[in-house]
């Protein structure tokens, strides 16, 4: 409680603050409303925005897990052969250096024209793969050579060694992959859909493209909120996990 | 008396360095012999090779023990950090197929042999460094294993924890029946001189043996024994004889007998060392004066770290 008092503290005078400024400086809504506005916008459309704040955290969360299922299980594929993680390393950086942006006319061409959530899942989970595979990697090879050793001693399978020794020693590089790739699979659904910009997928990202036509600022502040809220939220559940898993394993 | 494992004319090359060898080692069931060299002299390749981790370039290799039944200390205790003391024993039972209760019953039991029957649950990080070793100790012997293997089990700790330690593995080596053959690899030389039967010197540069010394005395050691003028005796001549291990001079003379030792499989270890035996007598006892006076480079100064 004491650790989150400060922030909170900080925030709220920062709010004040920006209150104050619009209201003694008069400066239009269209331009800076103030927080009692977006307060007010959150409330008058919370139905909307939780409908769209659910899909977009929805398309994100399926991004996520087609991200681990593919990042995680190449990793995990690759992690057994030298060869092959010399192939696969540099085509994985390719992918993250190219920006999402730049890749999400043809994704949506491909896969999208019909489903924009379709093209808006794939390329969530192209930005967060990275993290996944590079994570679960580096972490399937962090396991103490010496247990290694052991492992040869007694003439460990290779099942056997996955499961008693890489896996768990993987666990804490997966849980910083996941973080990074939770927060990477939000945004990356957010751009595709201003990317797709034809409203068919209803998120968060549509909601701000809305307001924004509309010059309703303090709607577009009040969806950032809500994104703020989700990133928060993903990080918080994330810290959570690794408490528990923690708490168990280390 | 069968031997335990045994090396006859091993090679090991490495890439970059010198090769190790030839090496010519016998140990026999049921002994305790401790390997004394500079570090980089090939100790723990040494241990390795015994183990079976590690292949020779050439010479041969023979290991008495059935399969699982080699047990291998490290000189970080090598825990899993994620499993409590019995996972972490339990794991070679269970790696060989036994199952999962009797591989508890039996991880217990050999914890509380070390003295950590009330720690079964504990984890690695709630142990101090003496009982994360007993623990390691406890997964060696869990196995029951003909060939106890410990590479430099005790450096990390303090005196006290060690000659506690040493005492335990005493006791629980002389306990089993028949006796499982020891070896550890160790650069103190009171260690040494205590712990084992027969200490093997090492030559810092080829890894050959340069001197065996049987130690004084009987096995397990009587209390008090460290006060012993054949045990400190056996310690200053063994002190000298690592010494004069280290020297540079078997430098070049290595050079001219790995030259051979490409050629040859075995039976060149017999000569050479025998001669240095003899300077080694004759440094007996004066080792402290010795070191004052007569410069000796710990390391060569082109090798490089490690083993």
């Amino acid at each position: 409680m004491t650790r989150s008092l400060p922030p909170l503290l900080l925030t709220a005078l920062l709010l004040l603050a920006w209150e104050i400024a619009c209201r003694a400086l008069d400066v239009p809504p269209y331009f800076l409303p103030p927080p009692s506005a977006v307060a007010a916008s959150l409330i008058d459309r919370a139905p909307v925005l939780a409908a769209s704040a659910t899909a977009t955290f929805w398309m994100a969360m399926q991004a996520l897990f087609f991200a681990g299922l593919i990042g995680g299980g190449l990793a995990l594929a690759v992690s057994l052969n030298r060869l092959a993680e010399q192939a696969v390393r540099p085509l994985a950086v390719a992918l993250q250096v190219t920006p999402i942006i730049a890749i999400a006319p043809l994704v949506l061409i491909w896969t999208g024209l019909d489903h924009a959530d379709r093209a808006v899942v794939t390329l969530a989970a192209a930005v967060a793969f990275f993290p996944l595979f590079s994570g679960v990697l580096t972490g399937l090879k962090a396991a103490d050579p010496d247990l290694e050793r052991l492992f040869d001693l007694y003439g460990a399978s290779p099942i056997q060694r996955l499961v008693r020794l890489r896996l768990p020693a993987a666990l804490p590089y997966v849980l910083e992959g996941l973080r990074v790739a939770s927060g990477l699979a939000v945004i990356g659904a957010v751009v595709a859909e201003f990317v797709s910009g034809s409203g068919a997928t209803q998120g968060l990202a549509w909601r701000l493209l809305e307001a924004g036509n509309r010059l309703r600022t303090a709607d577009m502040l009040a969806a950032l909120v809500l994104l703020m809220a989700m990133g928060l939220t993903l990080n918080a559940l994330v810290s959570a996990l690794e408490r528990a898993l923690g708490r168990r394993t280390f | 008396m069968a031997d335990a494992a045994a090396l006859a004319g091993v090679v090991v090359h490495y890439p970059g360095r010198p090769p190790l060898g030839p090496i010519d080692l016998t140990i026999a069931a049921g002994e305790i012999v401790a390997l004394v060299g500079a570090s980089g002299a090939g100790k723990s390749t040494i241990l390795r090779l015994l183990a079976g981790l590690e292949t020779a370039s050439g010479g041969r290799v023979d290991r008495a023990a059935a399969p699982g039944r080699t047990g291998f200390v490290f000189q970080a205790s090598t825990l899993m950090p994620w499993a409590d003391a019995r996972t972490n024993v339990a794991l070679p039972l269970e790696l060989a197929g036994v199952a999962a209760p009797e591989a508890r019953r039996r991880a217990e039991a050999a914890l509380s042999a070390v003295g950590l029957g009330d720690r079964l649950t504990a984890h690695p990080r709630q142990l101090s460094g003496g009982m994360a070793m007993r623990v390691s100790l406890a997964r060696a012997l869990v196995t029951e294993p003909d060939l106890l293997l410990l590479d430099e089990p005790f450096a990390a700790l303090d005196s006290v924890t060690r000659r506690r330690l040493i005492e335990d593995l005493h006791r629980l080596w002389a306990q089993r029946s028949p006796r499982p053959a020891v070896v550890f690899v160790t650069h103190d030389v009171d260690e040494a001189v205590y712990l084992a039967g027969r200490a093997v010197v090492l030559d810092a540069t080829t890894g050959r043996v340069t001197r065996e010394l049987v130690t004084p005395g009987t096995l397990p050691r009587p209390p008090g024994w460290r006060a012993d003028a054949g045990y400190r005796a056996a310690v200053e001549d063994l002190a000298a004889e690592l010494a004069n291990s280290m020297t540079p001079f078997p430098l070049d003379g290595g050079g001219g007998r790995l030259a051979r030792g490409e050629t040859t499989t075995a039976g060149v270890g017999g000569g050479g060392g025998g001669g240095k035996a003899g300077t080694a007598l004759d440094a007996e006892n004066t080792l402290f004066e010795a070191g004052a006076s007569t410069p000796l480079p710990i390391l060569p100064p082109t090798r490089s770290k490690g083993s």
